[in-house]
């Protein structure tokens, strides 16, 4: 007696820190306090789980603490930030997996005292936890380049994953009326995994943040759903913040790009584009660095707008080192970031913070936009269709309605960019042959090298 | 169980409300750290995986638990590590610049 109520003590603690974690990650100034306050709850509700009295031996959660901690605590110190959203990939696998083992293993366990409202439960725990498992863990390989990050595409595709789905569902349902069949579990397990693999298969790269996003949603579903089966709340309010924070983030991405749930799961973006060696031969305007750097010191203003093109350059610290060379000049640098720039919710921020740019200068898209008509200039680095006008005005285009940074209305707009080649919706940007525009051709990393040496040149005014 | 089922219900629903209230204050700013806290706290499954796994009632279910300790174990440090690894790096303008 005394141990339940040991134990509800903590989980109600628990509860209470996970929310409060949440809430104080609302700010950097109070974020860290917000971990802090997160382990804690942790901590308690993993003490109070260790005196529950079904626990016969330690033996075994000992070598998995040892063993997971292993493989944790390496990936989260030495992860290179722009490995971040393959991390965050790999642990939605995890979480899945391991919300799914359970599942089986109660199903197994319990076979004939399930109620059928429990196997609902335990059916949804572990069609979601396998599907999210294969599924992130493609997301993964997409991610690292293991697997082609192109959408993979072929005719009756989502015929083909629907049915599957269909047929998983089907026998789940089957079993929560007749949990008895036990022959039957393993086909929705695998079928469950097998549908994860097919769901993300047609996804393209630059569809990533909204995929993470919604594979974080299913993976604290199924963690919700682990609660029910075991009858444990403190796994449906933590299952229940996870599922809604992955859900409001997947929303946001398909927000800022314009696009709808289905339309990025089922619509296998970027897979019949025209051939952009077709758009009639337009002019630019080629500049070298002295130029540009002449420009970008005269300047009273300069918005950067990265994209994960600098990312992929590993341009990030050379940005760092401009934005300290203009500052030092006077001239106020800030920078635009658009929600979906890089591979995951959020990430060209850390990629920023991790350079050593201040977390002030870090503008989001729609606080930004009316700015750059005041602006001098504005730096494109290594971002395309985020920048694209056409996005506004062409209805024919296939990013029309998505919202952009308006780049366009600086009085100078400077794009870095290896060569002429498109971005990955295949879309010509309209931005490259304005008379304002001048094409910095290059590479991100040496070319913005070559911009400070232009700058040091010239020495800085007392 | 019909209790049981309603109160728990209960409790996700308005956990699910909370989340929604507090996550939407979030600053985009910091939606990357969001996603590796929230999987950090959602590895609370461990909790079911080391009842399971120190029950040891069947072997498949504590092989299973074991392998899902794992996975939680290695979600639960390595999300509040890399999380608490990321926000140290979001600084504001120091003096002197």
């Amino acid at each position: 007696m005394i141990e339940t109520y040991f134990i509800q003590v903590t989980y109600i603690t628990a509860a209470a820190a996970f929310i409060l974690s949440l809430k104080w990650l609302s700010h950097p100034t109070t974020a860290r306090r917000g971990v802090r306050v997160g382990e804690l709850g942790m901590v308690l509700a993993i003490v109070g789980t260790l005196v529950h009295h079904e626990i016969v031996s330690y033996q075994w959660i000992l070598v998995g603490f040892v063993l997971g901690s292993a493989i944790g605590l390496p990936m989260a110190v030495w992860m290179p930030m722009t490995h971040v959203p393959q991390r965050t990939a790999l642990s939605h696998a995890f979480g899945a997996l391991a919300a799914a083992l359970v599942g089986t293993a109660e199903y197994y366990l319990h076979t004939e005292e399930l109620s059928t409202f429990t196997m609902t439960a335990l059916s949804l725990e572990v069609v979601l936890g396998f599907l999210t498992f294969t599924g992130s863990l493609m997301a993964f390989g997409k991610l690292q380049d293991l697997v082609p990050s192109r959408p993979v595409v072929y005719k009756g595709q989502n015929v083909v994953n629907l049915s599957l789905l269909a047929v998983a569902v089907g026998i789940a349902v089957y079993l929560v009326l007749n949990p008895g069949r036990t022959e039957l579990f393993p086909a929705v397990a695998a079928l469950s995994l097998l549908f994860g693999v097919l769901l993300i298969i047609p996804i393209g790269g630059a569809d990533m943040p909204t995929v993470i996003s919604l594979l974080n949603s299913y993976a604290g579903l199924s963690a919700a759903a682990m609660g029910f089966v075991l009858d444990n709340k403190l796994l449906i309010v933590a299952g229940a913040l996870d599922g809604s924070s992955g859900f409001i983030l997947s929303v946001i991405m398909c927000r800022a790009m314009n696009r709808s749930f289905t339309n990025v799961l089922f619509g296998g973006f970027g897979q019949v584009r025209v051939a952009a060696g077709q758009v009639e031969q337009r002019s630019v305007r080629n500049a070298t660095p002295e130029e540009a750097a002449q420009i970008l010191e005269a300047a009273g203003s300069v918005i950067v707008v990265p994209g994960y093109g600098m990312a992929v350059a590993q341009a990030q610290h050379k940005v760092r080192e401009l934005y300290d060379a203009l500052t030092r000049r006077g001239v106020d640098v800030r920078f635009a970031i658009h929600p979906v720039a890089g591979r995951m919710p959020g990430h060209m921020n850390v990629l920023l913070a991790e350079a050593d740019i201040p977390y002030d200068r870090l503008v989001e898209m729609e606080e930004i936009n009316p700015d750059f008509a005041r602006a001098d200039v504005a730096l494109v680095i290594g971002a395309n269709d985020v920048t694209n006008p056409a996005a506004r005005h062409d209805t024919t285009s296939p990013i029309y309605g998505m919202p952009i940074l308006d780049v366009d209305k600086a009085r100078t707009v400077m794009v870095i960019k290896r060569s002429m080649s498109p971005g990955f919706a295949g879309i010509d940007n309209e931005l490259y042959y304005m008379d304002k525009t001048m094409m910095l051709f290059g590479d991100a990393k040496s070319f913005v090298g070559e911009l400070l040496k232009e700058l040091s040149g010239t020495r800085v005014g007392a | 169980m019909s209790a049981n089922l309603e109160s728990e219900l209960f409790v996700f629903v308005l956990a699910t409300f909370v989340g929604f209230e507090v996550i939407r204050r979030v600053s985009p700013l910091l939606h990357t750290p969001l996603m590796s806290l929230t999987n950090a706290i959602s590895a609370i499954s461990l909790v079911g995986s080391i009842v399971i796994a120190g029950a040891e009632k069947s072997q498949l279910s504590t092989i299973l638990g074991t392998i899902a300790v794992v996975c939680s174990m290695a979600n639960v440090v390595g999300g509040f590590v890399i999380t608490d690894r990321m926000l140290k790096m979001f600084k504001k303008r120091g003096p002197g610049k």
